[in-house]
């Protein structure tokens, strides 16, 4: 088998779940703070926190560009609630700068305040059955897609939570909190695949 | 759609990790917070230096300057009840801010009971000085831990002091034989589940943050390398001579607190931290950290 190693943004946020998931996944994971911890990973993983504070960090530390370049080669990249905001191109009613990797507009914030934060059991396709326990804190929704971009999970309402651009993901919910790791395997068998075509 | 679990309750301390909570008691200190790269604010009508020099008791801060500084910026908002005082904190539920510190900083409601926070749908943070009143507090429904430190010095001494406490009783837990967490129990004040819970976990079963007494980039380093999930900044931003620089650097400081070179080039010029305290001066009678149990 392929040695994976996945970089996960240890910025701010929840990155500690990530790795944990990770390592339970059996797959080398690397907090990634400086653009030089990036060498050798093969998948990203930018996790839940304050997306202001993460993407002022990314700016001060040259990681927007050293992400850009990763973006650019094809890298899987999986983008978790402030880590999906940080991936999509348009961010409603706000000038926030992130990546624009994903042709994905979100609302910050969309569901309200601490108080309205919710679980909820999601049907995902390509995860199949059961239902996958869905985490949402103060989480962002999508509010639209461009042509590409495949909607990988909707609320009851129908808004879209989670969504796959070529080798991107990104979801509104937390897959790295419940003691579900359907997730981040299917994220990882983009990795595979990545490293499989490099290897041929 | 199930809202105010307890997973979401933790769950949001756990998306502040790494970050750094300031406090802020007007709009434009908290723009300044969120531009300098805060991952939330505390919400208050003094800072604890100046709670300090007033005296007097202390109260929730009043919801008009609550409200002004939510609508003034994107990221999470917290507030302070008094420790007891279950009103102030259904009013802070009520105006929807997104974390109650039940705290010290402010004057007791009352001497023998803390608020039953499995009573509300927004999460608390609570204060302790070693596991024993960590545990006590989550037994209560706190979502999240702080050090209590010994707020509005400026003097990291008390933070250390707790976080070291903390630390040190819950490597004594993991290893420590079955057959006595009972006793240990008993003479920690401490509910036996959480005990036990730490003993098989080797951790608290919820984030804990340092507070009270961070004045400086390698203060708030310090307290992460010494085990803490993220700091609270009091006094330390305002009360310095360039509060956006501070703010920045402390920062900077506690993403990459295990980078001396980083915390170095952050430290450079920052003009003045808040003026210190030193705590073996302050009575007895005036020591916030020995409110509440």
């Amino acid at each position: 088998m392929l040695m994976r190693r996945v970089g996960v943004l240890a910025l701010q946020g929840d990155f500690a779940e990530h790795i944990a998931v990770l390592h339970r996944l059996e797959v080398e994971a690397v907090p990634v703070r400086l653009p030089s911890e990036l060498n050798g990973v093969g998948g990203l993983i930018i996790p839940g926190g304050e997306s202001t504070t993460i993407g002022k960090l990314m700016r001060e530390y040259q990681l927007t560009e050293a992400l850009n370049g990763l973006i650019a080669e094809g890298i899987p990249l999986l983008g978790t609630c402030a880590g999906m905001v940080m991936l999509a191109s348009r961010i409603s009613g706000m000038d926030q700068q992130s990546l624009g990797a994903m042709d994905i507009e979100v609302k910050r914030n969309a569901f309200g305040r601490q108080v309205d934060s919710f679980e909820s059991d999601l049907d995902i396709p390509v995860l199949g059955q059961p239902p996958f326990h869905a985490v949402f804190i103060r989480a962002p929704v999508i509010e639209s897609v461009g042509d590409g971009v495949e909607i990988l999970a909707r609320l009851a309402d129908g808004s879209p939570v989670a969504a796959r651009q070529n080798n991107l993901v990104a979801t509104a919910f937390h897959p790295e909190i419940p003691h579900d790791l359907r997730f981040h395997k299917y994220f990882l068998s983009f990795v595979d695949r990545k490293l499989e075509a490099k290897a041929a | 759609m199930d809202k105010g679990t307890w997973t979401v309750k933790t769950g949001l301390a756990q998306m502040l990790k790494g970050g750094v909570i300031m406090d802020v008691t007007t709009a434009e200190q908290a723009k300044i917070a969120e531009d300098a790269g805060a991952c939330a604010v505390m919400a208050l009508e003094r800072v604890p230096s100046d709670i300090r020099a007033t005296g007097g008791v202390a109260r929730m801060a009043d919801p008009t300057v609550i409200k002004a500084i939510m609508e003034a910026v994107t990221i999470p908002v917290m507030a302070k009840c008094r420790i007891g005082h279950f009103v102030e904190a259904q009013v802070l539920q009520s105006l929807g801010v997104d974390y109650i510190d039940e705290s010290e900083v402010l004057t007791p409601a009352d001497e023998s009971h803390h608020v039953w926070k499995y009573d509300f749908k927004v999460p608390f943070v609570c204060g302790c000085r070693d596991l024993g009143e960590a545990l006590r507090r989550i037994g209560e429904g706190a979502a999240m831990i702080r050090t209590k430190g010994e707020a509005g010095t400026g003097n990291i001494v008390e933070a250390v002091r707790h976080m070291r406490a903390v630390m040190d009783g819950i490597r004594k837990l993991q290893h420590m034989p079955e057959d006595e967490l009972m006793s240990e129990a008993k003479a920690m004040g401490a509910p036996f589940e959480l005990v036990q819970e730490v003993h098989r976990s080797g951790r608290l079963p919820v984030v804990n943050f340092a507070a009270g007494g961070v004045a400086t980039p390698a203060d708030a380093a310090l307290m992460m390398q010494l085990g803490a999930d993220g700091v609270f900044v009091g006094s330390g931003i305002f009360k310095s001579s360039d509060p956006g620089l501070m703010a920045k650097a402390i920062v900077k400081a506690t993403t990459h607190y295990q980078d001396a070179g980083i915390i170095a080039e952050v430290s450079k010029g920052l003009g003045t931290a808040m003026p210190g305290l030193d705590v073996k001066t302050i009575p007895e009678d005036e020591l916030l950290a020995s409110r509440g149990w």
